[in-house]
């Protein structure tokens, strides 16, 4: 298997490794970099779960490649938490309006609601549940999740 | 005294690790020398298995290791799989093997299994293994299996017929006889898989040097899965522990214990590494045990009045291959029927029908959806046929509050008889009612008509056994830093079972939520335990934390009592600390009891005091407790497309008292997705060589956000009689009825071309269908 160097950032941490041709970003980062909060659900690019920001936009880690993200910069649900550790604005607001089950799902949920409130500070329920439509939860029924984002955008706009 | 935290909105504890990335799911162990495995599984649904060459896979620079059946030791590759919930009345009592022996019986079945350094070069190694099948004729569609000459699903056995019960009371043929109006269904009702986002997953590691095998599963039931390894393994209880760290989601599929939670663990102790097996989503679709058809043929007898006389039918179930959790759905199926209705008598046939395809075990719901859709379609058609409206109709024949308790005439599932334990229907649907302005209706539909859009509503009513025992543990420990450490054989999936049972054990003990230490789904923490299914937890466990909470607040009391030197009803126990409610308020802290409990060396106790600061409870309910409620459902249907918008979804619910509104609504709400899934979406087809045809999420469609609208949720609170915190279950009943209720909304909006569905799920091709067969474009052709 031919293996090829990569040089990338994640979660602002610069990162070198050789990897196999064939190796899925999502296995580079739950298997080489420990990073386990980034899940496989279907790995046929539908459920979501495994939705990372690839130099900020949204992308499944499924269906790219390691060696596709070389220089890149990505952010995983570990990069997301506030800088004293703490829960950031959306992840405190998927807690208050019980925005998540078993969590399988969740980072992935975090991932494009990031992108979206950093699109559109404010948007509508019908857009949050059109983005969400990218991400597949079969614990919630979606009444939280959906709660959460406007909950945290208005936190945002608003500085509360 | 503490905030009480019983009731309360309590923010879960489980959410911070899961928001950050720090989830502990099975995948997100990583042990040194670990190994990863992949199963070779059959691609026919009914093949003899002629023989097996893994030579070629073997060579595979990467594999450690091909095995088959007899590669395996006797007791794991040469006998079959316990069953979970045997039933004397199953005549086919199959199970499968661990790994197939001389015939394969459904498309995915686990034929060899694959160890190599990594999950790629196993998957390399699964198309080198060379297996010869002759392939047989195979049981595709259980209509057809269960005819005489039917091809059999298993070549040993003389015919497909699994089971045949019957289910009744009170006369009948009399009922019927004497009946007004007598009006008959023909229903068909598949409910697809579980789908949890998190697959199926099993690491397992022997430690040679103290000889303890663990295992860790994605599992619902570790103690059961414990005690199969036992049995298979022929090892001690001790020497195994199972655990079920986070688990991304049951739903059913993971109660079951399967293959490869046997496998695994053998094939670890063979090569003495630890081994990792992550099932991967078209294994899910394949081979997680799913609930699928149902076709009922039932009647109802009436009287002029719309009062229910009987009810009598046929029900045909499913099974698929084997029968791995016995014939719990159907029997289920069977006694949910008469529902919240006054029927003065019942009788329904059963029939369990083996094909050559992945069982069927309970799917959230188990066996109840269809029940419900049944005896709702048959209280909509008298409500048709006599010019009466639905809800008049139900009104019209709810068990009343003051007959509680009420004893339906059956016996359940638990083997008990089948007595309602408390609840008021009538209240649950009139406050739906209420809810959805019920009475405004027809000029909202009227309106909405005359806007060319079509908008319809259904209800549908439903009563759960929930609750099931035998029991379920609950350990409470004051640790000697003085924090508590509670263990339970319950287990969490996404209930947030660490949540409730703190809750408890905090207002029960007398101590901080936060000092809490939880440990859930590990067999090292309990010695018993069963795990979550049929809604049971809350009930079980729930009673048990009370319990042994309790019991640890008597022993904190004598010990303080006896160290402060003042009666024990001067005592107070909250916030972690004793206190003496009189003098100076002398106290201790959990911290200062806990050392104290233990005594000193040498030194004997004070009369009546024990060791430690400690209880562990196991309740065990008399029966099931019965949950109930009313959903109404408002649709838009778009006649030209089939295209169904749920517009208002309203849930009454009496789950007895709520330990947690936060988490009981959000149960509910996730139940009701899954049932919106199995009323549009979800089908699991197969072809007529009962290959499976949907086996991506792109092909099985379950509920988007945009499907799923933030239902409004009433709460009736009627306390079951039956547990000392009154709880009923919560996790089934937002699923339970959602089908029939939309089913009938979708039904009631196009009621004009007098078209009448009786399936689910209720694609848009079948509704375009019925209109079109109906002259619905015709019709329309005018408008648009």
């Amino acid at each position: 298997m031919a293996k090829h160097q990569v040089s990338l950032k994640v979660n602002g941490r610069s990162v070198e490794r050789e990897v196999d041709s064939r190796l899925t970003l999502v296995d580079f980062l739950r298997g080489e970099l420990e990073l386990t909060g980034t899940h496989v659900g279907c790995e046929h690019g539908v459920c979501g779960a495994c939705t990372v920001l690839i130099d900020g936009r949204t992308a499944r880690s499924c269906l790219t490649f390691a060696i596709q993200v070389d220089a890149s910069d990505i952010t995983t649900v570990e990069g997301l938490a506030s800088a004293d550790g703490g829960l950031n604005t959306l992840q405190q607001a998927f807690q208050d309006n019980h925005g998540l089950q078993c969590g399988f799902c969740t980072p992935g949920m975090l991932m494009s609601l990031t992108e979206l409130l950093k699109d559109n500070p404010d948007p509508s329920e019908e857009q949050v549940r059109d983005v969400l439509t990218g991400n597949l939860c079969r614990c919630t029924g979606y009444a939280g999740i959906v709660a959460a984002a406007l909950d945290a955008a208005r936190r945002m706009r608003t500085g509360a | 005294m503490g905030a009480k935290q019983f009731g309360a909105r309590v923010s879960r504890l489980e959410d911070s690790a899961l928001l950050t990335g720090g989830g502990r799911f099975v995948d997100d162990t990583k042990l040194p020398g670990m190994l990863h495995a992949c199963f070779v599984r059959s691609p026919h649904a009914h093949a003899r298995l002629r023989s097996i060459d893994a030579s070629a896979a073997r060579d595979l620079p990467g594999v450690h290791a091909v095995f088959t059946a007899d590669d395996l030791p006797a007791s794991v590759g040469g006998n079959r799989m316990p069953m979970l919930v045997p039933n004397p009345a199953i005549e086919a009592s199959l199970t499968q093997h661990c790994l197939a022996r001389e015939e394969v019986c459904y498309v995915g079945q686990t034929v060899a299994v694959i160890v190599a350094d990594s999950r790629y070069i196993a998957e390399d190694a699964v198309a080198l293994v060379d297996v010869d099948y002759d392939v047989l004729p195979m049981a595709s569609n259980c209509r057809d299996a269960v005819k005489p000459d039917a091809a059999r699903a298993h070549s040993a056995l003389a015919n497909n017929i699994a089971s045949t019960f019957r289910m009744g009371y009170g006369d009948v043929d009399a009922a019927f006889a004497s009946a007004a109006h007598v009006f008959k269904e023909d229903i068909w009702q598949h409910r697809g898989g579980g789908m949890a986002m998190e697959t199926r997953a099993v690491i397992a590691s022997l430690d040679p040097s103290t000889d303890l095998l663990t295992v860790w599963s994605a599992t619902q039931t570790p103690h059961i899965g414990r005690r199969m390894l036992a049995d298979l393994l022929d090892r001690s209880l001790e020497s195994i522990r199972v655990i079920a760290p986070d688990v991304g989601g049951g739903f059913g599929p993971k109660a079951i214990f399967y293959a490869e939670e046997a496998v695994i663990p053998a094939v670890a102790m063979l090569l003495r590494r630890p081994i990792k097996w992550i099932e991967d989503r078209r294994e899910h679709f394949l081979c997680a045990t799913q609930e699928r058809d149902q076709y009922w043929t039932v009647e109802i007898a009436v009287d002029g009045e719309g009062k229910i006389k009987g009810v009598r039918g046929k029900l045909l179930h499913d099974t698929g291959a084997f029968v791995p959790w016995g014939i719990i759905m159907p029997y289920i199926a069977a006694a949910t029927m008469p529902g919240p209705y006054v029927i003065p008598a019942y009788g329904l046939d059963v029939t369990v029908a083996l094909t050559n395809k992945v069982a069927t075990t309970p799917v959230r719901g188990a066996g109840r959806p269809q029940a419900v859709f049944a005896m709702e379609r048959l209280m909509d058609r008298v409500a048709r046929e006599l010019k009466l409206d639905p809800a008049e109709v139900r009104f019209r024949n709810f068990i009343q509050p003051e007959q509680m308790p009420y004893s339906v005439g059956l016996t359940f599932r638990d083997g008990k008889p089948l007595v309602y334990d408390s609840g008021d229907y009538p209240q649950a649907q009139a406050e739906a009612l209420r809810m959805i302005n019920y009475e405004g209706f027809a000029v909202r539909k009227a309106q909405a008509r005359a806007q060319g859009r079509f908008l319809g509503v259904g209800i549908g009513n439903y009563v759960e056994g929930t609750g099931l025992g035998p029991y379920e543990g609950v350990t409470v420990r004051v640790l000697p830093s003085g924090k508590v450490a509670v263990a339970t054989g319950a287990t969490n999936q996404g209930q947030g079972t660490r949540t409730t049972l703190s809750q408890i054990v905090a207002d029960n003990l007398g101590c901080r939520i936060e000092d809490i230490v939880m440990t859930v789904g590990d067999t090292a923490a309990i010695p018993q335990g069963v795990g979550a299914f049929a809604s049971r937890q809350a009930v079980n466990a729930g009673s048990s934390a009370l319990m042994a909470g309790g019991a640890v607040r008597v022993q904190i009391v004598k010990l303080a009592a006896h160290v402060l030197g003042v009666s024990e009803d001067e005592i107070e126990v909250e916030d972690s600390i004793a206190i003496a409610r009189g003098g100076n308020r002398p106290s201790l802290t959990f911290r200062e009891l806990a050392r104290l409990s233990q005594g000193m060396p040498g030194f004997s106790f004070a009369p009546g005091q024990s060791p430690g600061l400690e209880h562990t409870a196991y309740f065990t309910p008399p029966q099931a407790s019965y949950c109930s409620g009313t959903h109404v459902v408002e649709t838009d249907v778009d006649p030209m497309t089939g295209a169904v918008k749920i517009l208002n979804y309203i849930v009454a619910h009496d789950s007895g008292n709520i330990i947690n509104p936060l988490i009981v609504d959000g149960q509910i709400q996730g139940g009701v997705a899954h049932g919106i899934g199995n009323a549009l979406l979800e089908w699991m087809k197969y072809d007529e060589n009962a290959q499976p045809l949907t086996t991506t999420f792109a092909d099985y469609l379950i509920p988007m956000a945009t499907d799923v609208p933030t239902c409004k949720i009433a709460h009736i609170e009627s306390p079951s009689p039956l547990n000392p915190l009154g709880v009923k279950g919560a996790g089934e009943g937002g699923t339970i009825p959602a089908a029939a209720a939309i089913i009938a909304a979708i039904e009631d909006a196009l009621s004009e071309f007098g078209v009448h569905f009786a399936e689910t799920p209720l694609v848009p091709e079948r509704i375009v269908g019925a209109l079109r067969t109906a002259g619905a474009y015709e019709k329309l052709g005018g408008l648009r």
